[in-house]
């Protein structure tokens, strides 16, 4: 049994117009100690998706409308409250972008951490502070024992997103959903950040849903990845496999649109166009309108997944084949 | 083209409770560099090196403490106000941040008219229209676009306005200070290139500020690496790239998460 296992996923947002599906058919698993990384442009529904995970969808506008979440066999969506918060920020947890709106300003981050502690791990005050001290430590911030008493501004970015990691990791969750946990940060500090995640991970056995739009970082971190546009999966599959052979068009457009550091390129191949927005409903696959070699049937039907290799599965009338791989 | 010579820019803020100790931030310290004539400059640099103060300084946003920038000889950073405005048409920045940017309150057309009319480069608004018009096409906006507002744009359409309005003016240098930073990669390619096109077709030579490296190495013909307030590394894009020297500028290299290139039989190249 996979640890997470969301199933046929739907999310539709409000609009004047009636109720859009934003996220459509999204399903996915991950085992223990496993990664998987969603990645995807700016409202292609990858955080939407890990909110609904997280059960953060109800009271905004959007909310999930269909599928099932599964975590350990138990079913996450209709949750009361109650039962969900022995889940959450225990077995289950999460790290947010910005790591300055994300943590209390008020409170000493020391305070932030150990309230997870006290919550979930019913410790005693001074318990939950060396237990926090300890996680500021494993987080590998300089001088735990006085950091503990800061608050927020006080610390870097960097040192931020460690405190956010450190509240996440507190009750030693299995799973742990990113959503673009570095992408506020510096290079060097996102290699520190990232090679952090991954040491826990061996320690713990903590499995990890990584959100972002990177591809370098999805291909440095993950061993799964999916690839989202327009509220759907197109792609997913084994990372080796999905970067060695691209199978969707608009993986392709992606990885060549990206100007790479190891190496010249002449001219950046773009993918025309833009996303169109989601009040607009496009018929057939829903990449025909960039897509270099969509035909009739694109327009009309939307294609189903199809396998490519192993668990390598494409949703494309016309999977790129062999001789017609990313360069 | 343009020569800047030792620049410094310090800020004196506030530090302490309320504020009472003053601190100096050097957050430009004895920076030099040459651009010449339809040359790009690439500025990378992590967040507070000082390379968003370089440009900012050099548009005169902020006031420099000392240094020197010739522009065709003459030192800008000298001039008043006044004597600045005509050397401003040729000394342009294009912004990172397009939501912010553009004026909500003025249509495409208005905002584009206004630097013309500064500049006293239209003689009258169908002069002015035209130019408008001809420089939408340029950018690969629709000739419709002129009489819409900022919210009615993506991102990305945003920032190809906030480009025409740069290069309506025909200016001699552009400062673009993370120009294509903050929109999605599909997205990114395209202004990338436009970005390219114009540069190389107008022959602007171009300070290019960005942290991102792989942006920097498609775009620029030289590279600045600023650490600190100071550039610790110069050279040439396929020299700093292939044999960086700086430790810095080796850290920052190893640090850009690659991506795997696959050749056609599935190997890794």
């Amino acid at each position: 049994m996979p640890l997470l296992d969301v199933s046929e996923l739907e999310i539709s947002v409000h609009s004047t117009g009636g109720d859009i599906a934003v996220v459509k058919g999204v399903s996915f698993q991950v085992n223990k100690s496993g990664t998987i990384g969603i990645v995807g442009e700016s409202g292609c529904g990858k955080s939407l998706t890990s909110l609904a995970i997280m059960g953060l969808l109800d009271g905004s506008q959007a909310r999930t409308t269909g599928g099932t979440v599964r975590f350990e066999g138990t079913e996450l969506l209709g949750l009361t409250m109650r039962e969900r918060r022995k889940i959450m920020g225990n077995q289950m947890s999460m790290i947010f972008q910005e790591p300055m709106t994300s943590l209390n300003p008020v409170y000493r981050v020391g305070d932030q951490i150990a309230e997870a502690l006290r919550q979930h791990r019913s410790l005693t005050r001074k318990a939950a502070r060396e237990r926090a001290i300890e996680l500021l430590r494993m987080v590998r911030i300089p001088r735990p024992d006085e950091r503990i008493d800061c608050f927020p501004h006080q610390l870097s970015g960097g040192q931020r997103q460690r405190v956010m990691v450190a509240i996440a990791i507190a009750c030693e969750p299995k799973l742990l959903i990113a959503d673009e946990p570095t992408t506020a940060l510096d290079v060097t500090v996102q290699k520190e950040i990232l090679g952090l995640l991954r040491d826990l991970q061996e320690q713990t056995g903590m499995a990890v849903v990584l959100i972002s739009h990177d591809l370098g970082v999805v291909a440095e971190t993950c061993d799964f990845v999916a690839i989202m546009y327009r509220g759907k999966i197109v792609e997913t599959g084994r990372a080796e496999d999905v970067f060695s052979s691209v199978a969707h068009p608009y993986t392709r457009g992606l990885l060549n649109s990206i100007p790479p550091v190891d190496r010249d390129v002449e001219v950046l191949n773009e993918i025309p166009g833009r996303v169109p927005s989601i009040e607009q409903n496009v018929p057939g696959c829903s990449f025909h309108s960039r897509c270099t070699i969509a035909a009739g049937i694109c327009r009309e039907i939307d294609p189903e997944f199809s396998t490519v290799s192993g668990k390598h599965e494409v949703r494309c009338h016309f999977a790129l084949g062999s001789n017609n791989r990313a360069e | 083209m343009l020569r800047v010579c030792n620049l410094k820019t310090f800020f004196r803020i506030g530090a302490g409770l309320f504020g009472r100790k003053r601190i100096t931030v050097k957050a430009v310290d004895d920076v030099s560099f040459e651009i010449g004539e339809g040359e790009v400059l690439g500025l990378v640099g992590e967040s507070g090196s000082g390379k968003s103060t370089v440009g900012r300084t050099l548009t005169r946003l902020e006031k420099p403490t000392s240094g020197k920038a010739y522009f065709d000889g003459q030192d800008i950073l000298k001039l008043s106000a006044r004597q600045f405005r005509p050397v401003r048409r040729h000394v342009q920045m294009i912004f990172q941040d397009p939501y912010a940017s553009l004026n909500p309150r003025l249509s495409v057309e208005a905002t584009l008219a206004e630097p013309l009319r500064i500049h006293g480069l239209a003689g009258n608004r169908s002069e002015a229209r035209e130019k408008i018009g001809r420089i939408l096409e340029r950018v690969g906006l629709e000739p419709e676009a002129m009489k819409k507002f900022p919210h009615e744009f993506s991102g990305g359409q945003r920032q190809r306005i906030g480009i025409a309005r740069v290069m309506v003016l025909a200016p001699r240098l552009v400062i673009a200070d993370e120009a294509v930073s903050a929109l999605d990669s599909s997205i990114q390619a395209q202004i990338l290139n436009l970005i390219g096109r114009l540069q190389r077709e107008n022959n602007v030579s171009m300070l290019f500020i960005s942290h991102d490296l792989g942006v920097v190495r498609y775009v620029c013909d030289r590279v600045a690496v600023m650490h600190r307030g100071r550039i610790v590394e110069l050279g040439g894009k396929s020299r700093i790239f292939s044999r960086p020297e700086h430790e810095y500028t080796k850290a920052l290299l190893g640090a850009v998460p690659r991506i795997p290139r696959f050749d056609y039989t599935g190997r890794e190249k």
